[in-house]
């Protein structure tokens, strides 16, 4: 990786799907080594469509992506593959083998990873999300909340450089929730969420980006994003009730 | 959400019988159901002979007999076809508990019985004593890879489709619906629809999140326990003394 160069960029990415629908229309994006980045947006702004970009399932239309100076293109899949890893919201659509463990290990074996050297990596992937104990669980057996921190162990076997989280937080209750915030807040990757939980993105990221029809709009500090009123309401993103940025605690 | 383990026909333990391989166990049950079928029919005693040799099994696999008797219903169709049998077939009448009935049908119904028994509750044992995973290591190399990854997917998914035509039913009943009337049918032939085009949508959802974990076409293997001459000796008993009962069933007729 090139020493001070970001991580993440995505330069001027225009995206129409094939019948016709533009999602995207010239996002630019860079994140630093380490950041915590959240992508905030109304359904149907792109986000998803943007995440999906970040390792090529989607090849651009316009402009471009890299990651840690590698370009997103065909010839380097697998590696950026290995270097984005993307948890996807709905954990039964990422965990598909029969136990924990498998699917924990299918990612570092594609990568060409056997024997001990393998078995490593899907122990301390799981010790990470506090999971290790149910290595041998399938995964139907789990709780929603555990399923999802599964997932996310999944692409953390793959040694990624930067995580990218869809909708983290959906369908999780109070208690899960926090105990993902510990998670991720222990993990010391480069990560980017998407989300519309909006005390969420405050909790976890310093910084906030704001996408909408297709393009981004406001850039900055989460809690200056978030107390724009009027940037807010252009963009249908609302506060949930009760909730004031001015006076919630971030936790660091 | 239960904290069980395995599915729902698996019985936890430890024993010999768990701890086989399960290549071995699939092997030895489909030797044992092919003895079986191929017994003659009018020789029970050689039925008896295979029923004890499996009740040995069940009794080293320490899996309660009530809970296979329980799961036993699946053979609830074969048991009327077998009853109704000596009656509808026609030939020689024989007498039979007191009711005239056609002898051949007896036979076949009597025989369909003995073997339809035998072969579920071989099934079941080895349901009982093995994890579908291992199940499914068991097949790897066995089974062309596709069929294998389809098995992988269909055991996954089995308990999440379920689970969601359960709550689309729940939903329907909710609003007041019961299908009662055949006028009702094309109601459940929609909800059957939107099940399979969401299924559909899931298995490209999937098909995504394998990609994008660097799938390139063959799932990883699921490192089966390798089995040894010994399991193999071992888990050829069963079906031996099945096969022994089939020859010595011929050489008596």
């Amino acid at each position: 990786m090139r020493a001070g160069g970001p991580v993440l960029a995505v330069t001027d990415l225009a995206y129409a799907y094939p019948d016709g629908h533009q999602a995207l229309y010239g996002v630019n994006l860079a994140i630093e080594q380490g950041e915590r980045v959240a992508v905030l947006g109304p359904n149907g702004a792109g986000k998803t469509t943007l995440v999906l970009h970040l390792n090529g399932i989607l090849e651009a239309g316009h402009g471009s992506v890299e990651v840690g100076g590698l370009p997103v293109a065909k010839p380097h899949l697998r590696e950026i593959r290995r270097r984005v890893g993307l948890v996807f919201q709905d954990p039964d659509d990422q965990l598909f083998m029969p136990t924990v463990a498998d699917d924990v290990a299918f990612g570092p074996a594609n990568l060409g990873l056997v024997g001990e050297e393998l078995n490593a990596r899907v122990e301390r992937a799981l010790a990470q999300v506090g999971m290790a104990e149910y290595a041998k669980r399938p995964p139907h057996h789990l709780s929603f909340g555990q399923r999802r921190r599964v997932a996310v162990a999944t692409v953390l076997a793959m040694d990624p450089e930067i995580l990218v989280l869809d909708e983290p937080s959906s369908n999780l209750d109070p208690a899960s929730r926090r105990e993902l915030a510990d998670i991720i807040r222990s993990l010391d990757i480069t990560v980017l969420m998407v989300t519309h939980d909006l005390p969420y993105a405050l909790e976890l990221c310093p910084r906030a980006v704001v996408l909408s029809d297709g393009q981004i709009v406001a850039d900055g500090a989460t809690a200056d994003v978030l107390c724009d009123d009027t940037l807010m309401r252009a963009h249908r993103l609302e506060l949930p009730f009760g909730f004031d940025p001015r006076s919630a605690g971030t936790r660091s | 959400m239960g904290a069980g383990h395995g599915h729902r026909l698996h019985y936890h333990g430890h024993s010999a019988l768990h701890r086989m391989p399960a290549e071995c166990k699939l092997i030895a049950l489909l030797i044992f159901v092919l003895a079986v079928v191929a017994t003659p029919r009018t020789q029970y005693w050689a039925y008896g002979l295979d029923a004890l040799a499996l009740s040995v099994a069940v009794a080293c696999s320490r899996v309660p007999v009530s809970y296979l008797a329980k799961r036993m219903v699946v053979e609830t169709p074969f048991v009327v076809f077998a009853v109704l049998l000596p009656f509808i077939a026609v030939g020689e009448r024989t007498q039979f508990l007191g009711v005239t009935v056609s002898a051949d049908g007896l036979e076949a119904g009597l025989s369909l019985l003995a073997k339809a028994t035998l072969g579920v509750a071989a099934g079941l044992l080895l349901a009982a004593t093995t994890e579908p995973r291992d199940l499914l290591a068991g097949l790897e190399g066995k089974l062309p890879q596709q069929l294998v990854q389809i098995m992988a997917m269909m055991i996954r998914y089995l308990d999440v489709t379920s689970d969601q035509l359960r709550r689309m039913r729940i939903a329907r009943e909710s609003r007041g619906f019961v299908a009662t009337q055949p006028r009702h049918w094309p109601v459940l032939g929609h909800a059957a629809g939107a099940l399979f085009v969401r299924s559909y949508e899931r298995g490209e959802r999937v098909h995504l999140a394998m990609l994008s974990r660097g799938y390139s076409g063959s799932l990883p293997g699921l490192t089966p326990a390798r089995a040894s001459t010994r399991d193999w000796s071992v888990a050829m008993l069963l079906p031996a003394a099945a096969a022994a009962s089939a020859l010595a069933a011929w050489w008596a007729q």
